[in-house]
């Protein structure tokens, strides 16, 4: 921690109003050269601290830069984590508001939802027994940034991006299904746009889940029955533009969708 | 303006005889004025003719350039195909010389097992399924006779669509128990000496031309314009879902498919 508890607060303020108002900014190690990865951090619970304030609720939590090239095109060692407020939620088929956005992009991911609470070293077959449900899911992510000029400490503070996500198609309990192996086909507007399988994160995505747990276990948090992990884009983000529909469609899980307008 | 069959001859012997002394040679569109596609395949059915009469047979076909990367690639836009023959095959777990090949790399694939001849015009997607025996995972081992991989479309379609060797799967699927459009692959590299492999890449069947399936129509249709039907009993290799993967030192590439099982090679 390089910055101030005020910084933080200001920081906190800053990204608030750019989510709230679709406004750019620039990154803030533009202004605050020093900041590290946990004033990112510290940023960010400081947002979620004042949306639980507000009202909003807390439903679960998402993985970003999960694949082995962008952790390597970053510098990381381990994925980067935000929070999932309910309100961002959007119902599957439903419109999201181009105007509450600044250049959103889509992901197609798997994700999670627990049966058990999850804290501290967790494996792999741990995580999938404490999972009630996968399903498939689109993340809308809409950097604030200007330009998609950003660093890691930047885009933590800015919840990693955090938007909008959409979830539904037929979920399933994971046992049975072999979640590295599940083809994953993103389209927009009915083109192809993206083709891949779950092993592209991070090898298999309970290894995003076993990640978020251990993070975490270090800021002292466990992470709640019930809770929703978005767990990584397995294809590449694409931009997205009013009119356009996306579809992912995923092995076994079905199809979830949404429309921009 | 079409080649002479003398030249057709010439050239298809010509990549005859570089793959018979692995080795390779210069790329045939920037020496071979006014070639077009249909000379193209003549050229192949001369190196194909060759092979045959060298003792091997016609075990089936491969389909390349089947995703939209591809087709950029090699400046055309729709797929191609090249014949699978018998000195070509090898089955799940199987070791490959290097040696054996000029500069292969690896690419994951569905292949098709026909029970019944497919012959178009006229084919569409529920013939090919009701004339499927089986799916099983496959690894196409590509391989250019053309110096460096220097390939567009009629360096490719000439050099039999840079089909090397291929390696199929012994567990055969039923296709009517898949979304071929929708099965997840991935690639995994393991090099000697290491217990796990690292993984090259994932895919899934809707980057080859929307489903697997949907290039096998092509072929049975393509095929019938030159008046040759995928026969019952020939394996289809149906092309690739992600990109090619070099192979240039020893190691073991597994490509595994959601619901299809795996396929597994080693290259000394």
């Amino acid at each position: 921690m390089a910055l101030s508890a005020s910084v933080i607060a200001d920081l906190a303020g800053i990204i608030d109003d750019a989510q709230h108002n679709a406004a750019e900014i620039v990154k803030l190690t533009d202004a605050h050269p020093d900041m590290d990865v946990a004033d990112g951090y510290a940023v960010q619970a400081e947002l979620c601290r004042k949306w639980q304030a507000d009202g909003r609720r807390l439903t679960g939590y998402k993985g970003g830069l999960t694949s082995k090239a962008k952790m390597v095109q970053m510098g990381l060692d381990t994925p980067v984590f935000g929070v999932l407020m309910g309100d961002t939620c959007v119902p599957d088929g439903d419109v999201v508001d181009m105007t509450q956005l600044i250049h959103p992009k889509v992901e197609a991911e798997i994700a999670f939802v627990t049966s058990r609470e999850l804290s501290g070293d967790v494996s792999i077959d741990e995580v999938l027994a404490a999972t009630e449900f996968v399903l498939p899911a689109i993340e809308v992510i809409d950097s604030r940034f200007k330009d998609f000029k950003f660093d890691v400490q930047s885009v933590i503070a800015d919840n990693t991006s955090a938007a909008r996500y959409v979830v539904g198609g037929s979920p399933r309990r994971p046992a049975g299904l072999d979640l590295r192996l599940l083809g994953v086909v993103m389209e927009r507007n009915g083109e192809l746009v993206g083709t891949a399988a779950g092993a592209a994160v991070m090898g298999h995505p309970a290894a995003s889940v076993v990640a978020l747990v251990k993070w975490l276990a270090g800021a002292g948090q466990a992470l709640p029955a019930g809770s929703l992990v978005m767990t990584g884009g397995v294809t590449e983000a694409v931009a997205v533009h009013a009119g356009d529909h996306v579809t992912a469609r995923v092995q076994n899980l079905g199809t979830v969708g949404v429309r921009f307008a | 303006m079409s080649l002479d069959l003398s030249d057709t001859n010439r050239y298809g012997d010509e990549l005859y005889a570089a793959l018979v002394d692995r080795r390779t040679v210069p790329n045939l569109r920037d020496r071979v004025p006014g070639l077009q596609l249909e000379d193209a395949y003549r050229i192949q059915s001369r190196m194909v003719q060759r092979r045959l009469d060298a003792g091997e047979t016609i075990v089936g076909k491969k389909v390349g350039a089947t995703s939209v990367a591809v087709q950029n690639l090699l400046g055309l836009y729709e797929p191609d195909f090249g014949q699978l023959l018998s000195g070509m095959q090898y089955l799940d777990g199987d070791t490959i010389e290097l040696s054996s090949l000029i500069q292969p790399r690896a690419e994951g694939e569905v292949a098709f097992v026909l029970k019944a001849d497919l012959a178009g015009p006229g084919i569409t997607a529920i013939d090919v399924l009701r004339a499927t025996d089986y799916v099983v995972p496959c690894f196409e081992i590509v391989d250019s006779r053309i110096d460096n991989w220097d390939i567009k479309v009629f360096d490719t379609v000439a050099d039999n669509a840079s089909c090397g060797v291929f390696v199929v799967g012994t567990e055969p699927k039923d296709p009517l128990e898949l979304d071929l459009a929708l099965v997840g692959m991935t690639i995994d590299v393991r090099k000697p000496g290491d217990t796990v492999g690292e993984l090259f890449a994932t895919g899934a069947g809707a980057a080859v031309k929307g489903s697997p399936v949907n290039s096998v129509v092509w072929l049975a249709n393509m095929l019938a314009e030159m008046g040759t039907p995928c026969r019952a009993g020939e394996v289809i290799l149906s092309g690739s879902l992600t990109v090619m993967a070099w192979v240039k030192e020893p190691q073991t590439i597994t490509v595994e498919f959601g619901g299809l099982g795996s396929c597994t090679v080693t290259f000394v």
